[in-house]
């Protein structure tokens, strides 16, 4: 019939309309995570900057040996009086779960029915129950191995990151976990959610009640210092104002703990990242997983060690410890495309290691984007991965080519920064020729991505771990004897996805993850014939009542509204950008110049045509007055006067990695820091970003930023002025759901 | 002179638009996309083919040896044509209009879910069910429970019109 025909046509037409924006809004999240996870590389480069450069003479060496001490040296029976819980009184006028030990599933079932009703469990409970699970989880080994003979099925949970709604709702649809129900939890339990305390306490909850039943997984985020910039640690200190920073030095203790790796059947292996050509799980059995605190901490420098120049070259060449030696084929280097299943063929060398989300750009080019200049260019290159160019001339920079493998090898990890607890830091070389190794293949674990194409290749995108392809797939399975991989790390549409021949499988089980409606979560079941099986779900109730139009509308929102915060970081650049295109100063170009000129700065690779027809309301015949869209773009929302406006814009684009400065100096976790502190650290990181910002602004920011004059900072007050908000709300409000 | 360079200004304007279409489907950066994904990149750009039809193009973009990925070389050429050509062109909205009313024989103004799933999932090209349940999902009136076509129609029309 002609009319069905033509409705099927037209509808047909308008679906894949709407699946064209969809995945435009996908990756525009994609695009600005993974770019964002670069800051963390220049963070951590920040810090090796700092322990460089600071003067023994200046106030600046106690802020940054402030920031860095590591009191590791009790033991842990020590640590175990520190943690004590006894002396925490529980008041009358309580109203959240009690708990007492041992744990029996009723205890367990009102705890996590508390937590539904929103409620908080007290810090003495919860220091109790986490110093339980400290002493288990040290009991256990490093890699769990798990027969499924006696069961009928597995679960296995993938990234939960602190969407308790989600948790709550595999288990409503698969059954809390028991004997008769074993589960594995892949890491990632913390961050970007809200809930991730609440998380813990339940996983660690059931962790007590089944030991051998429930297995957790250590992810990348089961990180402090990660913690710090994506959330935990501010959760943890806005929820326990008084017992915080105890919680969260115990929980520094657990992480560390945590397994790394779960095996079934000798079949299935499971681990949160991902692995490389190098990972070998005897090596993994065999070390001591506690020593490794943080993948993110350079290890504090020695008064012994040597030339200065060797300590900052090597810890900048950190990046290129978690692969490789020269002598690696570079030919085929992997970009991170925004679905993750990078690789590609026959690129130029310089078109390379441009990170997710980029095309044809170097790295170089991304760095100088950013606002930095000449010396500084050099060393982030060095710190984040490098094109094949660029890694030789700092190879022969720093006199090391020539050296046979071992050496470099040798010489490198004498001068890594890692991340051990001080008492393994005296010793030999050798010992730290084995440390250097155990701690890639702990990283590669927990960081590492697949790709599509054959290779190992380090992860400058993440900083950390490898891309691996399909050939080490196979090689590193069929050499242990493994059927399967399962990981996580990496968010899914559906909630999981299979590469490598299918004998990859990524599940993950944070539903919902850039906003609402973005991708479904998932859990496997696997019974005794491993093959893998999937549940599918998607919290919040009000997704469901959205159609597909509008919960599409919705996301897509966001990720606009993420857009538009990303152009305004760059306001200064995008006019000198479009100043190019208008040479009258007319103030007014082509939307084809915008499109141009927005791309080259920003340097996200999305189809701006697409676009434009959102970021750009006001058009005609197709051109645009510039300065009047970049003032519409988004006002921000500040309590303080300031004028300097491209001061505004520096700390705003450099916002995340301050918060997480900040709360690495305000070292007792008081959310205060001192002006002179904020004032040497602003200078530290302008320095080191090589932006011209006089002592002058500084001081005057500081000061006004100061509110009641105290001489300290609300750390949280000072975050706060940073909030974008939309000027004018073009797009109206989220339409009401269908009733 | 001056139509000389409006017509080659469009014929780059339409190869832009048709490069950043396939970009967002190009997953791995080769200038490749899976060979399913070339409907919805067609239909994003603002045609509106039939299924037959897109099947054709589709064989005209494959390989002779179907990899399942096409290539943008072939890709470009072929659908630059189409969209010069005006190939599959939008249906107006009041032909949509008149294509629910000849299914609504009763001229009720409104059309049953049933009623809807059975003619699209078993006449002219058929949907799935995942196809057919999206479009109810936002043709159905949630209160009468009922298609009300016309606004339906007319929504879906201005939502898109960019």
């Amino acid at each position: 019939m002609r009319a069905a025909l033509l409705i099927q046509r037209w509808y047909r037409q308008y679906a894949a309309r709407l699946e064209m924006r969809r995945r435009c809004t996908w990756n525009i999240f994609q695009s600005i995570e993974y770019s964002g996870q670069q800051d963390h590389i220049k963070l951590y480069n920040f810090f090796g900057y700092l322990m460089d450069h600071f003067t023994s003479a200046s106030s600046q060496r106690n802020l940054v040996s402030q920031m860095f001490r590591e009191s590791d040296m009790f033991q842990d029976v020590e640590w175990e009086r520190q943690f004590c819980y006894k002396d925490i009184e529980v008041p009358d006028v309580y109203g959240g779960p009690h708990l007492s030990f041992p744990l029996t599933v009723s205890i367990v079932t009102e705890l996590v029915d508390a937590f539904k009703n929103k409620q908080k469990l007290h810090a003495r409970y919860v220091l109790q129950l986490l110093g339980k699970t400290w002493t288990l989880l040290r009991l256990m080994p490093n890699i769990s191995h798990v027969c499924s003979c006696k069961h009928t099925e597995i679960t296995i949970c993938g990234d939960l990151h602190g969407h308790l709604e989600d948790l709550l709702l595999v288990f409503y649809k698969n059954g809390f976990p028991s004997a008769e129900t074993p589960y594995v939890f892949n890491g990632d339990f913390v961050d970007r959610g809200k809930e991730s305390m609440e998380i813990l306490l339940v996983l660690f909850a059931f962790l007590l009640l089944y030991p051998l039943d429930v297995h957790l997984n250590r992810g990348n985020h089961e990180d402090h210092i990660v913690n710090l910039r994506y959330g935990f640690t501010k959760e943890v200190l806005g929820k326990y104002p008084v017992h915080g920073k105890m919680i969260l030095k115990l929980l520094q203790k657990i992480f560390s703990c945590l397994p790394l790796a779960t095996v079934i059947d000798q079949k299935v292996l499971i681990l949160h990242g991902g692995i490389s050509d190098k990972t070998d799980l005897n090596l993994i059995a065999k070390l001591d997983r506690r020593r490794f605190v943080s993948a993110l901490r350079p290890l504090t420098r020695r008064e012994a060690d040597g030339d200065d120049e060797d300590v900052s070259a090597g810890r900048r060449r950190v990046q290129s410890l978690t692969h490789g030696l020269t002598g690696q084929s570079r030919q085929e280097l992997p970009r991170h495309s925004v679905h993750s299943g990078s690789g590609l063929t026959g690129r130029s060398r310089q078109e390379l290691h441009s990170g997710s989300g980029l095309t044809g750009r170097s790295r170089q080019e991304l760095l100088s984007g950013s606002g930095l200049t000449g010396r500084s260019r050099q060393e982030l290159h060095s710190g984040s991965g490098l094109t094949g160019r660029s890694r030789q001339e700092l190879h022969s920079g720093s006199g090391l080519t020539g050296r046979s493998v071992d050496e470099e090898l040798r010489e490198r990890r004498r001068l890594a920064g890692l991340s051990l607890s001080s008492d393994s830091q005296l010793g030999s070389a050798e010992v730290l020729e084995s440390d250097a190794e155990e701690w890639k293949q702990i990283v590669d674990v927990l960081w590492s991505d697949p790709m599509s194409q054959n290779g190992c290749v380090p992860n400058e995108v993440r900083g950390g771990g490898c891309y691996w392809g399909p050939d080490v797939t196979q090689e590193v399975l069929d050499r242990h004897k493994l059927k399967l991989l399962i990981r996580s790390h990496e968010c899914k549409q559906e909630g999981y996805e299979f590469c490598h021949n299918g004998r990859v499988l990524t599940i993950f089980s944070a539903s919902n993850y850039y906003d609402v409606g973005s991708n479904r979560g998932a859990y496997i079941r696997l019974g005794p014939d491993l093959i893998p099986h999937f549940k599918q779900f998607q919290a919040s109730r009000s997704t469901r009542e959205l159609t597909l139009r509008q919960s599409v509308g919705r996301t897509e929102r966001s990720a606009l509204q993420a857009l538009r915060m990303q152009l305004f970081t760059h306001t200064s650049a995008l006019i000198r950008e479009f100043q190019e295109y208008d040479p009258q100063c007319t103030g007014v170009i082509s939307v084809k110049h915008w499109a141009e000129a927005v791309e080259k700065v920003l340097r996200l690779s999305l189809p701006w045509r697409v676009l434009r027809a959102q970021l750009v309301t006001s058009t005609r015949d197709g051109t645009l007055n510039y300065q009047h869209w970049l003032n519409q773009l988004s006002v921000i929302q500040t309590h303080t006067e300031i004028a300097n406006t491209s001061l505004l814009e520096t700390l705003y684009k450099h916002h995340s990695n301050l918060e997480s400065i900040f709360r690495m100096i305000d070292t007792d976790h008081s959310g205060l820091i001192s002006l002179e502190e904020f004032h040497q650290t602003w200078r530290l990181l302008s320095s080191h970003l090589q932006t011209v910002i006089s002592d002058e602004a500084i001081a005057e920011l500081a000061d006004s930023i100061d509110f009641n004059k105290d001489g300290s900072i609300d750390i949280n007050e000072f975050m706060e002025a940073f909030r974008l908000v939309e000027q004018c709300r073009g797009v109206g409000e989220d339409e009401p759901a269908p009733q | 002179m001056a139509d000389k360079y409006n017509a080659e200004t469009i014929i780059t304007e339409t190869q832009k638009r048709i490069s950043n279409a396939f970009d967002v489907f190009d997953h791995e950066s080769n200038k490749t996309v899976d060979v399913r994904e070339i409907g919805t990149i067609i239909r994003s750009l603002g045609c509106f083919p039939s299924e037959a039809e897109l099947h054709d193009v589709i064989a005209e973009l494959e390989e002779e040896e179907p990899t399942g990925f096409v290539r943008y070389e072939k890709f470009l050429p072929t659908v630059t044509k189409i969209l010069l050509e005006r190939k599959f062109r939008p249906i107006p909205e009041d032909l949509l209009l008149q294509a629910f009313e000849v299914l609504d024989q009763q001229k009720r103004g409104h059309l049953e879910p049933e009623e809807l799933t059975k003619y699209l999932t078993q006449e002219g090209e058929p949907f799935t069910q995942e196809e057919m349940d999206e479009m109810l999902s936002a043709a159905v009136d949630p209160d009468k429970n009922v298609i009300l076509y016309k606004d339906f129609v007319s929504m879906m029309t201005f939502d898109d019109s960019r």
